[in-house]
């Protein structure tokens, strides 16, 4: 016995891996799978591009553009002189009422907030909270780490220091009177952004912290200043800053500016009627040929209004049911006859 | 075949001591070693050996400290590593950088470090088994403490004294000074050198072989001389001198060499002349060869596009962002960020650091991990080859073995098989099957019977065992009836393992003819008498004479050693019992033999005191040694010469002279063949030494032939010889055994008297010529008888050239010529080289396979002719188109016809096949014929090239390879098949009889030629088409995911912003998408192995390359591209005009690319085993673990992304699951779409394939052997793949040849012919006579008339008459042997064309025969047409072919 298992040392392990002969699923794309299994994939998915389609058409967007490149619109002015604060308003009337909850936009075009220099132009450390990024800002906010006199800028940047700086009021005239439209601006960034990602200093008052830094160039006030109203709203966790040191993926974009409270007769949106939005006009767009829009907009379970998503779904399912068709006319010729 | 192997083994290997290490001061081309012991005292410098390298070796390539920076130098010299390493330290650069830079180093670090580990590995396990052999002990003689000490091989150095014991390892290559064998001999075992398992003897150093004593190292006061080393292993030349001033020379037969086990000797002494790493064992050990594939090499073309493809794109996008930058002109947006110093960047500035960045950021499409992932699939290809069950010999326990790791897809792609015969088809065991003697042939119809009984039985095993289990071995066998049920368990099993005794038995045992045993009685006992009575042995008879010195011939003219079977490895000495065996020799010298040399005399003792000529029985007077003999005849007696089992006295030794014990060991199989026939007629060899031979023979019992010299076997001479002094006549002897061809010339020309002796040379010519129809191995046997003086001439003058160092070959060539001239024929052998099993199938199924077959071999012409008609290489339904010329432009002129034969007769061309000879071979492979040669050779099915030398068949193989532009496969065992394996693109060894030569040359070895099929057909089918898709799957990954970035570019500006996360772009490849791949790549089976072996036809996928054809990786790329716009779009649309973020919308579209590329892999794999579910699940499982743990990790790390808590997110959006379901199947839509149409209208023979797997399996039997049957007949439209088989046009084997060739092809081509005489006038110049038309021919201009069915009836009988008149005309007298091919009926064989140039090359012919009973009656028109025309009246005659 010994003797022939040292004879057959080098006889191979028969085992199904080693022979591969492992079981396996041998898929064959014959008629009896792909017709079907299209006809299956193509009703499901219309099935879906229906359900989809039906929730996009039941979102309502009311879409504001307030660039003022046309010298009709209000905001002409605004957008032809380089006055700081300078203010216009915009009018517009619901005549249904505009399902809750409501949320308020601004849209920016041809921004390219995915510009990769800009989007590499900041400081996570000092936006962390870390004070000695405070006093020396990471190379990569180059060149507005420093400004002319080599103090820091805090917070540095070329994301920070573009920020979006136009305000919105929303006032509705029922039947002569103007009352404002409360505007929730609470819980409009992420929530890991705000509790985790951005902190301020732990240092109190918060201005101490800035101490020896300077605002950036492009802003009015410093960044411990921001909200006036809300005190703890200021520095990296402004919800408004937050927001936009978010970067869009595309160069038309839209960010949350506030939602419409709902509260009192906005309980269910925005009822139908009058409605005046006066804007600060600070940002500057024309220069580089974009676009300001102002945007209201309820959503669904898919998030915001999107025909796009369903119709897709339509479009492949009935792809996939015309495919199995033509499939099944192909079988029909070429191979039942063979079969038999 | 084994000698003629060794001797051509020098051309094929590399220039020797190439790698030399250490040159000694004064160049010189010799190397003197000094004892060392002399200089023991003197230190250091003082050696005068310390410049020769010692015993330690060293294989590792590192040491601790070089490893790193010698392994990242050898590593970049990859291209691809350097590229990678510089787009890493790129990203070091801010103006330019993309991503993270230690980031980016992490890709590139991988790699090297995955590769730079394995080296790593690798060179430690080299380091510990060098350690291990360092260490290993042996004894050393000290000058201080006078006797041998053990040491440690790296100690020992050149110039000490060893002593070896026996089933030592020789630690270096040692000079063999001493032998404790009586012969002074030594026995190695070089099995692991060469693999030759048969031992050698060696000997001890002539100045040194007459010491009676032990040799005594302080006495030792001589220098060597000797060549420099080099890794010759079967050269050594040099010689010692001694004190006195005397020179004697050495030999290879003096050298031990390194790595050799030291057998059937008790001890040995030598002297080291080589050491360590110039050990010829070392220097032979070249590492595994690199090969680049083909698929490598296509697959490099495309990496160069994908480079091009990079860099248009890079283009693209730096302009694109040039001109984004300018039309802001001066006017700045606010998103745009100045340059450091805080100016603007200008726009071309930025374009140009942009193109480095979009660099960066598309390296991808550069597939980093595919050299990588290609490394690892062809590991586990290998892996699985080795593990094939199928591909394993039980009989020799050995499995294939894949030496070149990187060419196993090359298999799947061969168009042209190059095979040696013996050996590769054959089994290279050869059995005696006929012989002649004296011009009287023996048939040995009861051998023949015998072994067709065996064949039998071994097809009945064969049947038995495919349906049953294996029947249970056994072991002994031990009379011939209990053998048949033995052999029936054995035979199938055991036909190579040279142990194997069933297998043995056959070669063993022959049935004598009983006419001729008769006669060798009759012979021998007469000759007996004559000693008895003191007569002159020349009395005797001379066909009895004859007869006798034909068996002593091939007894004695070999150089087989005798061993004992159940000791194989220890040698039966011709020793009595009294002397001391440690090692239980086996004495096999009878009892009597003791009692009349008395006890102590042994052979030895005798021999030392007449050294030099020391054959007891052959001693100075030869008076004495009858009387001796005279006196040992009455303890012998007649009987103990025929009894069976001879008698033992001796209850302890048992010293059995039975057949069955001793064993035969020979350098080649033929020689033990003929030794062991000759034992089946009494003439046994019982006993080798170096200069006596003894022999037993029926009733003179032993006789100790003196061996004067051995001129050994070489390929040029094809024949050896041995001088011996015959011990009865006394007269000096040679001996000559060869190939006919050369023995033939050199029969001393008979007497004009003399007729039988003419006679007898023509009726042998005659039997060999019939041998050779048989398919059998001839061999001539003659001796010659040589005058004292004559002998004493010769003897100065080879002495004179053994000496010599310069030249020495040479000198030994002209001084062998001189010895073998003039011989008197004694007779000639058969001897038969059975196929091995399953060529013939194997052979057909290769060629169905689409396989061109070539057999290039060294055997003669007719034995070459009818082996290829015994595999199927050739068909009987084909034409054969013969070349033999002998001149250049004999040849052309061949060729051209041939050519015009071929393209005049399009529809034949499948089934010609075409034999050429070496000499024609040599001349049409000369540059002016070479294409011509080729275009004849490329429309003939297969061609057979005989007596063609190796370096030939190299050349026909790089010709082939070269011109045609073809994948090519060079299969052969021996050392003479070197050359062709290595220039081939897949050399395959067979590990067979013949050494380790050729698989030691080979990327694959094999144990047996049957195994190629499944190799290529499944293996190599297998390996191509998976790497062929795994490679397409890369290029067309990783095109898809750069894609989607560049897509991005047109929305951001072209700045080289990516929404895809820097970590996910860079791990993409090496992880979350690399596994599975890699379990595809290494799984996937098209087709079941089943159905690849009985569809051969399948095989043409592979060998069109098309799986993977150029346009595929473009279609690739159009489909990676629509994929990714895909991909792309769907999330671009579903989230337009939103607040998406650039990362949340980013990490979607990377999951559905990597849903998309794993569910395109599921749509090109084809069979589905857990591990590949696995691999899929575990890659998704990846993505999203690390997706989810890198987003919730660090909320201030990971510059510039930053995307923090991002997938977490995603999961809760509906938006993302819906995008995940559609974008993939919008993506692969019309892929899957075009597959399934395409599998459903024109689905290719692989496809048919897959679906033939699924069906049931008696369905799928029935379907196959339906096939097998009609492939591509109109009968079995249900199986229109069959069809695609390249070899086989419709209809060809359903018509008759004649009716295709002759009634529809005839007229036609007389018309073609008719038509172009006129505007080639050369045509007319070149009359080929026709032999079925023997008058009109002359003035028919035409080549071809027997196209003319008409006639050729009337001709047949014609040329019948012909026939008949011819054979009364034959004179015996006529030495044209041609004109002796009245042969048996060649088997089975029908068409042939013939065409062959007489020696003076003034005339040609074309013979062209129709079927075989034709064939023969031709055969003899050829000579009557000769013979009845007188030259003078026929310009251009018909003449005949000569094939000697």
């Amino acid at each position: 016995m010994v003797k022939q298992e040292s004879e057959s040392a080098n006889r191979p392990d028969n085992t199904a891996f080693t022979q591969q002969r492992l079981p396996a699923w041998q898929p064959i794309l014959s008629a009896g799978i792909v017709i079907p299994g299209f006809v299956l994939i193509g009703l499901a998915f219309i099935g879906i591009g229906v359900a989809l389609l039906v929730t996009s058409r039941s979102i309502q967007v009311l879409e504001l553009d307030y660039t003022g490149d046309s010298n009709g619109s209000p905001c002409s002015s605004c957008s032809q002189s380089d006055i700081a604060n300078c203010k216009c308003s915009l009018n517009f009337t619901l005549t249904t009422l505009f399902q809750g909850p409501v949320f308020f936009y601004y849209g920016l075009s041809n921004y390219f907030q995915n510009y990769r220099r800009y989007g590499a132009s900041k400081d996570d450390n000092q936006l962390y909270g870390d004070l000695s990024s405070f006093t020396s800002p990471s190379s990569s906010c180059s060149p507005y780490n420093y400004d002319s006199s080599k103090k820091p800028i805090v917070p540095c940047g070329s994301i920070a220091n573009s920020m979006f700086n136009d305000t919105f009021t929303l006032t509705r005239t029922v039947s002569g009177t103007t009352n404002n439209v409360t505007l929730d601006g609470k819980g409009i960034a992420w929530w890991t952004d705000y509790n985790i990602k951005y902190r301020n200093p732990s240092v109190t008052p918060l201005k101490n912290a800035f101490n020896g830094t300077v605002k950036p160039i492009n802003w009015a006030k410093p960044a411990y200043e921001l909200d006036a109203s809300d005190r703890s709203n200021n520095g990296f966790v402004n919800q408004d800053f937050l927001v936009w040191m978010r970067r869009a993926a595309l160069p038309n974009f839209r960010k949350l500016y506030r939602r419409i409270d709902a509260s009192g007769d906005y309980q269910k949106g925005l009822p139908a009627g009058n409605y005046t939005i006066d804007i600060t006009y600070n940002y500057p767009v024309r220069a580089f040929n974009g676009a300001k829009k102002i945007v209201f907009s309820n959503v669904s379970w898919m998030g915001g209004s999107n025909e796009f998503l369903g119709i897709a779904y339509l479009v492949i399912g009935s792809l996939c049911v015309v495919m199995s068709v033509v499939m099944l006319i192909v079988y029909a010729k070429f191979k039942f006859p063979d079969e038999e | 075949m084994a000698r003629h192997s060794e001797e051509d083994a020098g051309m094929a290997k590399a220039p020797p001591a190439a790698r030399q290490r250490k040159k000694k001061p004064k160049e010189n081309k010799t190397r003197t070693v000094h004892a060392n012991i002399l200089h023991d005292c003197a230190k250091g410098d003082e050696n005068p050996n310390r410049h020769y390298a010692n015993n330690k070796i060293k294989t590792t390539k590192y040491t601790v400290l070089s490893f790193l920076p010698k392994n990242l130098f050898e590593q970049f010299h990859r291209f691809a590593n350097v590229y990678f390493v510089f787009i890493a330290l790129l990203n070091f650069v801010p103006v330019v950088n993309a991503f993270q830079p230690e980031l980016a180093l992490a890709p590139v670090v991988f790699i090297l470090s995955v590769t730079a580990i394995k080296d790593l590995w690798e060179d430690y396990r080299r380091h510990r088994s060098d350690k291990e052999i360092n260490h290993m002990d042996c004894l050393v003689y000290s000058r201080a403490e006078r006797r041998y000490v053990e040491k440690y091989w790296k100690e020992v150095r050149v110039g000490d004294f060893i002593r070896l014991r026996c089933n030592e390892i020789l630690p270096a290559d040692v000079l063999l000074l001493s032998s404790s064998d009586p012969d002074r001999l030594c026995h190695i075992e070089t099995a692991t050198l060469d693999g030759e398992t048969n031992l050698k003897q060696r000997q001890v150093v002539r100045s040194f072989y007459d010491l009676d004593c032990e040799f005594d190292p302080l006495k030792y006061n001589s220098i060597i001389e000797c060549e420099k080393p080099n890794n010759d292993l079967n050269r050594f030349r040099g010689y010692i001198i001694h004190r006195s001033g005397r020179r004697d020379a050495l030999y290879k037969e003096n050298l031990l060499l390194r790595g050799c086990t030291i057998r059937n000797t008790e001890e040995a002494v030598g002297i080291v002349i080589y050491a360590g790493h110039e050990t010829k064992a070392m220097l032979n050990n070249n590492g595994p060869r690199y090969k680049r594939s083909k698929l490598e090499r296509q697959m490099n073309v495309d990496v160069f596009w994908c480079v091009i493809i990079l860099l248009v794109m890079c283009l693209f996008a730096a302009v694109g962002h040039g001109l984004w930058m300018f039309q802001y002109g001066d006017n700045r947006p606010v998103f745009d960020v100045l340059s450091p110093e805080g100016t603007n960047l200008s726009p071309i500035m930025s374009a140009i650091y942009l193109f480095l960045t979009m660099i960066i950021v598309f390296q991808v499409l550069i597939p980093i991990s595919l050299f990588v992932s290609i490394e690892i699939v062809k590991i586990c290809q290998v892996y699985f080859i080795h593990q094939d069950m199928d591909l394993y010999d039980e009989e020799t326990d050995s499995h294939l073995q894949c030496r070149a790791l990187n060419i196993t897809e090359d298999l799947g792609q061969m168009q042209y098989i190059f095979s040696d015969k013996t050996g590769t088809l054959t089994e290279n065991k050869m059995v005696f099957r006929r012989c002649t003697v004296a011009g009287v042939e023996y048939s040995h119809d009861a051998n023949a019977r015998r072994l067709a009984m065996y064949q039998e039985m071994d097809s009945e095993e064969e049947e038995s065992m495919s349906h049953g289990g294996t029947l249970p071995r056994r072991d002994s066998v031990t009379s011939h009836q209990s053998a048949r049920v033995v052999l029936r368990s054995q035979s199938t099993k055991s036909h190579r393992r040279t142990g194997s005794r069933a297998e043995a038995k056959r070669e063993k045992d022959i049935t004598p003819d009983p006419k001729l045993l008769d006669k060798v009685n009759d012979c021998s006992s007469q000759m007996d008498f004559m000693r008895f009575h003191s007569q002159p042995m020349s009395q005797l008879p001379s066909d009895l004479s004859d007869i006798i010195d034909f068996f002593i011939a091939l007894t004695i003219c070999n150089t087989v050693v005798v061993s004992s079977p159940n000791q194989p490895r220890h040698k039966v000495t011709l020793t009595c019992s009294g002397q001391k065996h440690q090692f239980g020799q086996t004495s096999v010298r009878s009892e009597r033999d003791c009692l009349w040399t008395g006890p102590s005399s042994s052979l030895i003792t005798n021999r030392s005191s007449n050294k030099g000529c020391s054959s007891l029985l052959s001693s100075p007077s030869a008076e004495s040694t009858l009387t001796k003999l005279h006196e040992e005849q009455p303890s012998g007696g007649l009987e103990q010469a025929f009894s069976p089992i001879p008698p033992s006295y001796d209850g302890k030794t048992s010293w059995n002279l039975d057949e069955g014990e001793l064993r035969y060991e020979a350098e080649s199989p033929d020689e033990a063949a003929l030794v062991y026939a000759a034992r089946a007629y009494k003439c046994s060899l019982v006993g080798r030494l170096p200069d006596q031979v003894i022999v037993e023979l029926p009733h003179l019992g032993k006789l100790s032939f003196e061996l004067l010299h051995t001129l050994g076997f070489d390929s040029t001479r094809k024949r050896m010889s041995v001088v011996v002094r015959h011990p009865l006549t006394d007269q000096i002897t040679v001996y000559t055994k060869g190939a006919d061809s050369v023995i033939m010339d050199l029969i001393k020309p008979p007497d004009t008297g003399r007729k039988t002796l003419k006679k007898i040379v023509c009726r042998t010519q005659h039997y060999l010529n019939l041998y050779a129809a048989d398919g059998l191995r001839t061999l001539c046997i003659a001796k010659k008888i040589l005058s004292k003086e004559e002998y004493a001439c010769w003897l100065q003058r080879h002495l004179a050239a053994e000496t010599a160092i310069q030249g020495r070959e040479e000198l030994l060539f002209e001084s062998a010529l001189q010895l073998e001239t003039n011989l008197h024929l004694l007779g000639a052998t058969g001897i038969e080289d059975r196929l091995q099993d399953g060529v013939p199938e194997t052979i057909a199924s290769l060629r169905k396979a689409g396989l061109q077959i070539w057999v290039l071999t060294g055997d003669k012409q007719e034995t070459a002719v009818n082996i290829a008609y015994a595999c199927k290489l050739l068909d009987p339904e084909e034409e054969l188109l013969t070349l033999n010329a002998d001149s250049q432009e004999a040849c052309a002129l061949l060729l051209e016809e041939s050519l015009h034969y071929i393209q005049s007769t399009p529809f034949l061309v499948h089934r010609l096949g075409l034999v050429i000879d070496g000499r024609t071979l040599a001349y049409a492979l000369d540059k002016s014929l070479e294409d011509k040669f080729l275009a004849v050779a490329r429309s003939c099915r297969s061609v057979l090239c005989c007596r063609s030398t190796p370096l030939q068949k190299s050349m026909v193989v790089k010709l082939v390879r070269n011109k045609l532009k073809v994948m090519t496969l060079a299969i052969g065992d021996g050392a003479n098949d070197v050359s062709m394996i290595q220039v081939a693109d897949v050399g395959v060894g067979i590990s067979g009889q013949e050494g380790m030569q050729a698989v030691m040359a080979s990327d694959f070895a094999l144990p047996r030629f049957r195994y190629l099929q499944k190799l290529l057909l499944v293996h190599g089918h297998w390996c191509y088409s998976r790497l062929a898709n795994m490679i397409l799957y890369f290029f067309y990954k990783n095109a898809m995911f750069v894609a989607l970035i560049f897509w991005y570019q047109f929305y951001c500006g072209f700045s080289g912003s990516a929404m895809i996360d820097q970590w996910y772009l860079i791990f993409f490849n090496l992880m979350f998408s690399a596994f599975p791949q890699l379990i595809t790549g290494t799984l996937d089976k098209d087709v079941s192995a089943e159905t690849l072996q009985q569809l051969p036809q399948l095989y043409v996928n592979g060998q069109n390359s098309e799986e993977y054809k150029p346009y595929m990786f473009w279609m690739n790329m159009i489909d990676a591209f629509y994929q990714s716009l895909v991909c792309f779009f769907i999330p671009y649309f579903a989230y337009a005009d939103s607040d998406v973020d650039l990362f949340t919308w980013g990490t979607p579209i990377t999951t559905l690319a990597l849903f998309t590329i794993l569910l395109h892999l599921g749509t090109e794999t084809k069979t589905w085993t857990w591990m590949n579910w696995m691999s899929i699940a575990f890659s998704i499982a990846l993505f999203f673990t690390v997706a989810l743990c890198y987003n919730a990790s660090c909320p201030a790390c990971y510059s510039p992304s930053n995307p923090y808590w991002t997938m977490q997110r995603l999961l809760q959006e509906p938006l993302f699951y819906l995008l995940c379901f559609i974008t993939p199947i919008a993506a692969l839509l019309p892929r899957f779409f075009y597959r399934a149409c395409q599998g459903t209208l024109f689905p290719s023979p692989v496809q048919l394939g897959r679906q033939l797997d699924k069906l049931p399996a008696d369905i799928r039997r029935n379907i196959l052997s339906l096939s097998r049957v009609k492939v591509g007949s109109p009968l079995c439209p249900k199986l229109p793949f069959l069809s695609l088989a390249k070899a086989s046009p419709k209809g060809y084997y359903k018509k008759d040849g004649r009716s295709v060739s002759g009634s529809k092809q005839g007229p036609l081509l007389q018309t073609d012919e008719a038509k172009r005489s006129p505007l080639q006038p050369t045509d007319s110049d070149m009359h080929l006579s026709d032999l079925y038309t023997p008058a009109p021919s002359e003035v028919d201009t035409l080549p071809y008339t027997k196209d003319n069915p008409a006639l050729s009836g009337e001709l047949q009988t014609s040329s019948a008459a012909d026939s008949e008149h011819l054979n009364k005309t034959i004179e015996p007298s006529d030495v044209n042997l041609s004109s002796c091919v009245t042969s048996t009926p060649l088997p089975a064989q029908a068409d042939s064309v013939q065409l062959s140039m007489p020696p003076d090359g003034a005339s040609q012919c074309v013979r062209y025969t129709r079927n075989s009973e034709e064939r023969l009656k031709s055969e003899h028109a050829v000579s009557s047409a000769h013979r009845t025309e007188p030259p003078t009246e026929r310009p251009l005659q018909a003449a005949s072919f000569s094939l000697n």
